[in-house]
C-alpha cells in the first residue's frame, strides 16, 4: 500500500486539512448546523432561485470553507443575495441547516467589515435599531431610512407607493412602541453578552 | 369553539391590515377564539438573525415564554404571518435540538424575569389550522356566496411550507392545503407552479433588480393561467406582489395588473360578509375587476389616474427577456 500522505503530497493536497473555519461556522450556526456533513452534491445551488445573481453557489461556499478561504467567504456576495426560501434546505440530502449557516456568514462579515456592497448590513442594522428603540419594526420609518442612504434618486419615483401605502393606512407615520420596553432592553443586553462558542 | 393564542406580528397593524381585518371577520363564523399574546415584540423577521445570534432568539423567545404564560385553556400559538411562523418554530425547535442555544436564551430571559421551556408549546401557521381544526367541512358548509368562476392562483411563498419543522404540510414545495380551502369556497383552482416559489423577500430593499425579476416570474405566470386573482397567506409576499408591482412592470416593460389578496379575504366574500370590512380596496392593485365577476361590487378607492401632461414618452426599454424554457425553469 502507498503511504496515503505520499499520495496528497503528489496530488498537491496539504497533509492534514485545516478545518477551523468549517468548525467556526458551524458551531457558531443556531441549532445543530451538519455542515460538516455536506458531500458536495450541488442540489442547493440548483435549487436556488437567486444562484445567477451569487458569487459562489452555496456548495462551492463551502468548499470554500473546508479549504479555510476565509476572507473569500466573508467577501463573497453568496450569504447577502439568499432570500431564505428553504428550498436548498429541504431537498438537502444530508440536511445541512443552510440557510442558518448564511446568517452566520453575513454575521461574521459584518463584525469583520467585509463585504462589498453595504446595502444588505445597513438595512439590517436599520431594522434591528428600529426593533430595539421600539419593540416592533415601522416600516415607514424603515423604508425611508434605507432608501434615504442607498436609493435617494430613486425616493421620488418611490414616493408615490409610499404616499399610496400611507393614505390606504397600510403604513403609519408613528411607530407603535410595546408596553415593556424596559424588560425587552434588559433582556437584549445582557443577550448581547452572550455567545455561542461551544 | 377552538381557543388559541394569536401572535399576530407587525404587518398586521400596517401593511397587512386588510389580512388583520378579514381574519378579525371571519373567526367567529369558523368557530375560532384567539388570544393575543400580551405585549408582543417583533419576531425580527430575516434581519436580525443576520446582525447578533442570541440577541435574535432572545427577540423571539420573550414572545415564546409570555404566550406559555398565558396557556391556560390552550398552548397552541397561531401565527398568520410566514416569517413570524418560522421564526417562532425556528426558535423553539433549535432551543431544543441544541441546548447551549436554549441554555444561553433563557440566561437572557431571566434578565427580563421571563423563561421558556422548548416544547411547551406548539406553533402552527393560520392556514393549518384552518384546514386541520376547523376542518373543509365546516369551512364548506359556510360559504353562501360561492365563489363560481373566479380563477385563483394560490400562492404560499416560502417560509409557510419550507423548512416545516414539525412536518405539519402536506408538501414541501407543492402543498395543497390552499388549493383546498378556495376549492371549498366553490372558486376555479389554478395548478400554480409556483405556489411556493420566492417573492423577493427582503431583496425589494436591497437589491431590487433581483427581487424584480422573481416578482415578474410570479406575475407572469398567474397571468399566463389566466388567473382573475392570486391569494396569499403571508404579509411579505402580498406586499412584494402588490406594492412593487408598478416598479417591475416598469423595470421589463411589461403591463400586468395581477391583484392579490390574502386568503382570508376570499374566506370572508365566501361567507356573504361586506368587501370592504374584509379590507377590499387596501391591495394596490385593484381587485375591482377580478370581485366583477362574482358579482362583488367594490367602491373604487383607487386615487383617479393623474393627467398626462407634455408628450408622451416612450416606455423603458425591456432589460431581460424570459425565454418560455426560463419560464418552465424558474
Amino acid at each position: 500500500m502507498p503511504d496515503s500522505n505520499a499520495l496528497k503530497q503528489g496530488a498537491g493536497l496539504r497533509q492534514q486539512e485545516d478545518l477551523t473555519l468549517l468548525h467556526e461556522v458551524s458551531v457558531a450556526t443556531a441549532g445543530v448546523s451538519r455542515l460538516e456533513m455536506c458531500i458536495q452534491c450541488g442540489s442547493c445551488g440548483g435549487s436556488c432561485p437567486s444562484a445567477a445573481d451569487m458569487d459562489h453557489t452555496p456548495r462551492m461556499l463551502f468548499a470554500m470553507l473546508r479549504a479555510g478561504i476565509r476572507d473569500d467567504v466573508l467577501r463573497s456576495n453568496t450569504p447577502w443575495i439568499c432570500v431564505s426560501c428553504y428550498h436548498c434546505v429541504v431537498r438537502c440530502p444530508q440536511n445541512v441547516h443552510i440557510a442558518d449557516v448564511m446568517y452566520t456568514l453575513k454575521g461574521m462579515a459584518i463584525k469583520a467589515k467585509q463585504y462589498k456592497d453595504s446595502t444588505a448590513p445597513d438595512f439590517s442594522k436599520s431594522f434591528v435599531d428600529m426593533v430595539e428603540s421600539f419593540g416592533r419594526s415601522f416600516e415607514l420609518g424603515l423604508a425611508t431610512r434605507h432608501y434615504l442612504t442607498h436609493y435617494p434618486l430613486r425616493l421620488p419615483g418611490m414616493a408615490g407607493m409610499g404616499l399610496g401605502m400611507l393614505t390606504k393606512k397600510r403604513m403609519h407615520l408613528v411607530p407603535s412602541r410595546i408596553k415593556d420596553m424596559e424588560q425587552l432592553t434588559a433582556i437584549l443586553d445582557k443577550a448581547k453578552t452572550l455567545e455561542l462558542t461551544e | 369553539m377552538n381557543e388559541y393564542i394569536l401572535y399576530p406580528g407587525c404587518s398586521m397593524e400596517g401593511s397587512a391590515k386588510a389580512y388583520n381585518d378579514s381574519l378579525m371577520a371571519i373567526k367567529d363564523t369558523l368557530g375560532i377564539g384567539l388570544h393575543e399574546v400580551e405585549d408582543w415584540n417583533c419576531c425580527g423577521a430575516t434581519e436580525y438573525l443576520s446582525i447578533n445570534l442570541i440577541p435574535a432568539y432572545s427577540l423571539i423567545a420573550r414572545n415564546l415564554a409570555i404566550a406559555s404564560k398565558q396557556a391556560n385553556s390552550t398552548r397552541t400559538v397561531v401565527a398568520p404571518c410566514s416569517a413570524c411562523y418560522l421564526n417562532l418554530s425556528k426558535a423553539d425547535y433549535y432551543m431544543d435540538e441544541r441546548p447551549t442555544l436554549g441554555q444561553k436564551v433563557n440566561e437572557a430571559l431571566a434578565a427580563g424575569g421571563l423563561h421558556y421551556e422548548p416544547g411547551s408549546l406548539e406553533i402552527r401557521h393560520l392556514l393549518e389550522v384552518l384546514v386541520y381544526d376547523v376542518g373543509l367541512d365546516t369551512i364548506k358548509s359556510k360559504v353562501v356566496r360561492p365563489l363560481t368562476g373566479l380563477r385563483v392562483a394560490p400562492y404560499l411563498g416560502c417560509m409557510v411550507p419550507r423548512p416545516d419543522y414539525y412536518n405539519r404540510w402536506s408538501d414541501h414545495e407543492h402543498p395543497t392545503e390552499l388549493d383546498e380551502v378556495l376549492k371549498a369556497l366553490g372558486a376555479e383552482v389554478i395548478d400554480f407552479p409556483l405556489k411556493t416559489t420566492c417573492c423577493g423577500g427582503h431583496m425589494t430593499q436591497i437589491g431590487p433588480e433581483t427581487a424584480y425579476e422573481l416578482i415578474r416570474r410570479l406575475v407572469s405566470s398567474a397571468d399566463n393561467y389566466q388567473a382573475d386573482i392570486m391569494t396569499t397567506v403571508c404579509p411579505m409576499c402580498q406586499m412584494n406582489l402588490d406594492a412593487y408591482q408598478a416598479e417591475t412592470n416598469r423595470h421589463f416593460g411589461t403591463h400586468y395588473q395581477m391583484p392579490i389578496v390574502f386568503f382570508t379575504q376570499l374566506m370572508g366574500l365566501a361567507f356573504g360578509m361586506d368587501a370592504k370590512e374584509l379590507g377590499f380596496g387596501l391591495e394596490v392593485v385593484s381587485a375591482k375587476k377580478a370581485l366583477e365577476r362574482i358579482g362583488v361590487e367594490l367602491p373604487e378607492t383607487q386615487a383617479p389616474k393623474k393627467k398626462v401632461e407634455g408628450l408622451p414618452m416612450p416606455q423603458r426599454r425591456l432589460k431581460k427577456t424570459a425565454t418560455p424554457q426560463q419560464e418552465v425553469e424558474a
